[in-house]
């Protein structure tokens, strides 16, 4: 893996001799097809999906922007191509491995931490971590599922092998994308569909809901699903609104709810009705003034009581956040080994922990090559990409390391899989990444692909949303 | 279904009906204002379209003196102004956003690009050249917008709410505009039979869409007793008092779990009856100021009932 090759693309061949570039076999129609279009009428399809988007009112929030700013997250037209045998591939990948996290969370709140008594892990990498929740310790989950929904981020490098660059086990954004990128580009290109055959995403809501019923809690015959949001100012609401009306469940506010007696209602206008399972899309510290943050009213006044007492699933549980800190993450692989007797299937980057005295006087001295990141960070934020930082920011940010070597990690800076994007000059390849989002409840399951998000900058890595990021239709692409 | 959804989606419709009935207020006026007349007059009249909404100290406080354009401006596209046309359509489009998990998909879109499109027709100075083509524009779109909502929604609570928000909000205005001439002039004589008050009264029934329907229903010359009538009374005039309230007690039925118990079907009832079963006569017209004074404080009064019963409680 090196930065000066050209890295491996989604849909082309590494350059010829003459510097062109083919199709690879899986998506030479396709190739063919988007070769054939006028540029006029792309341009067009461009602006097409721009006003769909906007119309559907598919836009994220800018915080501290005048009301009604939205913005649209740019959207690519050319697909993101998975080939059947790589998602195959992926798919059992992931399905381990959110395994494994469910069970090292079980272990951890439930079993004792039979892992860390067995030295796989440190202890006071768990019980030390600001992420660790004593407070559902001994809580017996439906099912034991804590994490309900994964969103697994994968990148690939090299010749195309698959990492995990993270898990997002708290509240995982960005499934709305995935599935309104398909419907706009079936609006837009019909024929396209009618010429592949791209594995379906939409039936993605109906999942969820499945999913979420099956972890009620025992006894509930018909149980009552909602979706708990912040409120229209949180930068994901639309997707909050968007999930439940496609789940036909209601979104509320924590102010909608209250609890009585150890149960969780909802006011309505014909008086309380009683909550089952809540899809929270809220942080563990502000669900609960009264055992969280006291100042935070965003929550609901007794629900981890509620909670603990099983008399409702709140999804993700609380705590999750232990199992995908960035400090936790080296140690992955081991519980695949640990809880499922299993190698794992896909690999993680390898990572250096800072607060490991070895480790740290290594991303010392290759700083300027490195990726170093905040265990606690997320959105692109809090981070030092080595190769694209100037002499002084990286000094900037051996003084913070320095000042607190336990709160980073550091990585090599991979050689991101590009993708062909259309940007001003053109079609030029562009960095993308990929997040599978996978349900957990009495069994696991996911629909096939993910949200592709790419990096509109040239050489960017950052495909955040935040940071100037697009996205892509993803497909998973059998043969005809 | 959740009290604070229903809250957003009476408010969304009420939002709405106040904008066109804005709209209307101005419109109506605008036209008024190129018959000859004297300067005072029309002054006057632009005054009273302040004092309806009850914003003459707010307009004074950022303007010196009275004058049509700027009156226009203020009501229609001044987003400091919270009854401003731009206003209304902002916190309705506030509210539907929060609820579109019960809107039809329609209906979202009806109001979100009504919100888009009225701040680029404001944003651009031409408007002012013409401010009746805007007017005529946010007529079509409140149209649109409720013609969406009853040809898409589900007839279920979130209907009825919306309903029940559009209605109260009209009875409220047409009581308004009823009383302008008192506001206008201090005096809310309705048996008054100048000849230069044709086109007062004529205004106001055009500002109600209620032209044609007077000489349709009277096939008479219009007298302020008989315009009362039109607008309190006859429950087939959509815009009278009455209809509005025959539409609020059948969306109330539909809400309230049981009808003897229910504050805001007693609220509303008292006052259908009392409206149904006034006479309208000579010997009622100097009351009817004071009748119209009461009217609103009872619709403000069932407002709040609805919100307690129903909604989320209005803070005090």
């Amino acid at each position: 893996m090196s930065l000066h090759e050209v890295p491996v693309d989604e849909l082309l061949a590494q350059p010829m001799a003459d510097g062109s570039r083919p199709a690879k076999p899986h998506v030479e129609k396709l190739w063919k097809w988007l070769e054939s279009q006028p540029p006029e009428l792309l341009e067009q399809a461009k602006q097409d999906a721009d006003l769909l988007f906007r119309r559907a009112g598919i836009t994220f929030n800018v915080y501290g922007d005048e009301a009604g700013a939205e913005r649209l997250i740019p959207f690519d037209l050319i697909p993101r191509v998975l080939a059947a045998e790589e998602w195959n591939q992926l798919e059992r990948g992931l399905h381990q491995r959110v395994a494994a996290l469910n069970a090292f969370l079980e272990d951890i709140y439930n079993q004792g931490g039979q892992i860390i008594k067995a030295g796989l892990i440190p202890p006071e990498l768990i019980y030390a971590n600001s992420q660790y929740r004593p407070e559902v310790s001994g809580i017996k989950l439906p099912h034991q599922v804590w994490a309900h929904i994964s969103g697994i981020d994968i990148v690939r490098a090299g010749q195309g092998e698959f990492y995990v660059l993270e898990d997002n086990l708290r509240v995982p954004s960005g499934v709305s994308y995935m599935i309104e990128d398909r419907k706009v580009m079936m609006r837009l290109f019909p024929d396209l569909f009618a010429r592949h055959a791209v594995a379906p995403v939409e039936h993605y809501p109906d999942l969820l809901l499945e999913k979420l019923r099956s972890v009620a809690p025992a006894g509930v015959e018909d149980p009552t699903v909602v979706i708990l949001t912040p409120g229209v100012f949180n930068s994901a609401y639309f997707e909050h609104a968007y999930l439940a009306q496609q789940m036909g469940v209601e979104l509320v506010e924590g102010s909608d709810l209250f609890v009585s007696d150890q149960r969780v209602y909802a006011k309505t206008t014909r008086g309380p009705r009683r909550i089952d399972v809540i899809y929270r899309r809220i942080d563990d510290d502000f669900l609960d003034p009264l055992v969280f943050r006291a100042d935070s009213a965003l929550g609901v006044p007794g629900l981890v009581s509620a909670f603990r007492e099983g008399r409702v699933t709140i999804c993700n549980a609380i705590g999750t956040g232990i199992a995908d800190d960035k400090a936790v993450y080296p140690y992955v692989p081991e519980m695949i080994r640990f809880y499922l007797s299993e190698e794992p299937i896909l690999s993680n980057v390898p990572t250096h922990l800072c607060r490991r005295p070895d480790d740290l006087r290594y991303v010392l001295d290759h700083l300027p090559e490195l990726v170093v990141k905040e265990t606690h960070g997320a959105g692109g934020y809090g981070m030092l990409i080595g190769p694209t930082s100037s002499k002084a920011q990286i000094e900037e940010f051996r003084a913070r390391l320095l000042a607190n070597p336990a709160n980073y990690i550091a990585q090599p800076t991979l050689a991101l899989s590009t993708c062909p994007t259309m940007v001003e000059e053109g079609i030029a390849p562009r960095h993308v990444d990929l997040r599978p989002f996978v349900l957990s409840g009495r069994e696991i399951a996911m629909v096939p692909g993910g949200l592709t998000r790419v990096a509109l900058k040239k050489n960017s890595l950052v495909v955040n949303s935040s940071q100037g990021g697009g996205t892509k239709d993803t497909w998973v692409l059998h043969h005809a | 279904m959740l009290s604070r959804l229903a809250d957003h989606l009476f408010w969304m419709s009420r939002y709405i009906e106040r904008a066109e009935n804005t709209t209307r207020m101005l419109d109506v006026q605008h036209q008024a204002s190129m018959l000859p007349g004297g300067q005072a007059m029309a002054n006057n009249a632009w005054r009273a379209v302040l004092e309806l909404s009850e914003l003459e100290e707010r307009y004074r406080a950022s303007h010196d003196e009275i004058a049509s354009d700027r009156v226009i401006g203020f009501m229609s596209a001044d987003a400091s102004n919270p009854s401003s046309i731009l206003s209304c359509l902002t916190a309705a489009r506030e509210n539907a956003r929060a609820v579109r998990v019960v809107l039809a998909p329609d209906l979202w879109e009806a109001v979100n690009s009504t919100f888009l499109e009225a701040k680029t027709m404001l944003r651009h100075p031409s408007w002012v050249r013409d401010p009746s083509r805007f007017f005529e524009w946010v007529k079509l779109r409140s149209h649109l917008c409720r013609g969406v909502m009853i040809g898409t929604m589900l007839k279920d609570e979130a209907y009825f709410f919306s309903r029940i928000g559009t209605f109260l909000e009209r009875a409220d205005n047409t009581a308004r505009i009823l009383d302008v001439k008192y506001l206008a002039h201090g005096s809310g004589d309705f048996q008054d039979k100048d000849r230069a008050d044709f086109y007062f009264w004529a205004s106001v029934l055009r500002s109600v869409s209620a032209f044609e329907i007077y000489r349709k229903v009277y096939r008479d010359v219009i007298t302020p007793l008989k315009i009362a009538e039109l607008l309190i009374q006859r429950a087939d005039m959509p815009r009278s008092l009455l209809a509005c309230l025959n539409e609020l007690m059948i969306n109330l039925r539909a809400v309230a779990s049981e009808e003897a118990s229910s504050a805001s079907l007693r609220v509303a009832g008292r006052l259908q009856a009392e409206v149904q079963y006034l006479s309208i006569d000579a010997k009622f017209a100097p009351e009817i100021h004071a009748f119209l004074t009461r009217f609103l404080s009872e619709t403000h009064f069932l407002g709040a009932k609805i919100s307690e019963e129903f909604l989320v409680p209005i803070a005090a």
